[in-house]
């Protein structure tokens, strides 16, 4: 693939993503003001997201999305601001990638298993 | 200065606080994920954490992390608006709303934390 049209799918997946994290930080910013009105908790916080689906699945689409957006735009940011090669911040976006998707999915699934222990 | 003077406009500064508040974001990702991640050792872990976070200094740091996430969203509609619908007059005036907004969207956060 020419290296015009990976800058083109980056572009493409930076904005769809973009649109879908608009929504769910629209979301997150309602539901972190509600949630620390009475002080967070970890009975709070498991009380809501545990063994509930719709949250599940909220947060499964929100780490997704965020795990395309952020290392496409530190991608950019060290293409443009530092001198690393584009093969080697293609490194780091895809390393960024899986450390958003692996720690998100750990935190998601956590949280939904953890009133069960 | 001429060689500045590019700077000198609300739109560049739009840009510097979106990569800025961005790069921020992205850097706090792995340690939001961590502490939740920490449930799953038992709500004690988690709330062993969440005490730890209940000094003023913290919560300045959380509002100053909500800031910037609501910058970041206001910024990015901003620049989504600008890319498929054009460059307006009034683009100048988003970026002092989507400021505002950001801020807004800080203090009430503030004044509802506890």
């Amino acid at each position: 693939m020419s290296s015009v049209a990976i800058e083109t799918k980056l572009w493409v997946w930076q904005r769809v993503s973009a649109a879908v994290l608009g929504l769910c930080v629209i979301v997150h910013l309602i539901l972190i003001i509600l949630a620390v009105q009475d002080g967070l908790s970890a009975a709070e916080i498991i009380g809501r997201v545990s063994g509930n689906i719709s949250w599940l699945l909220f947060y499964s689409v929100f780490v997704i999305a965020v795990a395309i957006h952020a290392p496409i735009g530190v991608r950019t940011i060290l293409n443009e601001m530092t001198n690393l090669k584009p093969s080697q911040t293609h490194i780091v976006m895809a390393v960024l990638c899986l450390v958003i998707l692996t720690m998100g999915f750990r935190a998601v699934i956590g949280l939904f298993n953890a009133g069960a222990v | 200065m001429v060689a500045r003077a590019h700077r000198n406009h609300a739109h560049y500064w739009a840009f510097v606080l979106h990569r800025v508040s961005g790069l921020l974001l992205a850097l706090f990702l792995p340690v939001h994920f961590y502490v939740l991640g920490l449930a799953i050792e038992g709500a004690a872990r988690l709330d062993g954490f969440l005490s730890w976070t209940d000094t003023p200094v913290v919560k300045l740091a959380e509002t100053l992390l909500v800031i910037l996430l609501a910058a970041h969203l206001t910024g990015g509609l901003r620049l989504m608006a600008l890319e498929f619908f054009g460059s307006r007059e009034s683009s100048k005036t988003a970026v002092a709303v989507g400021t505002g907004v950001a801020l807004v969207v800080g203090l009430i956060f503030l004044l509802n934390v506890r």
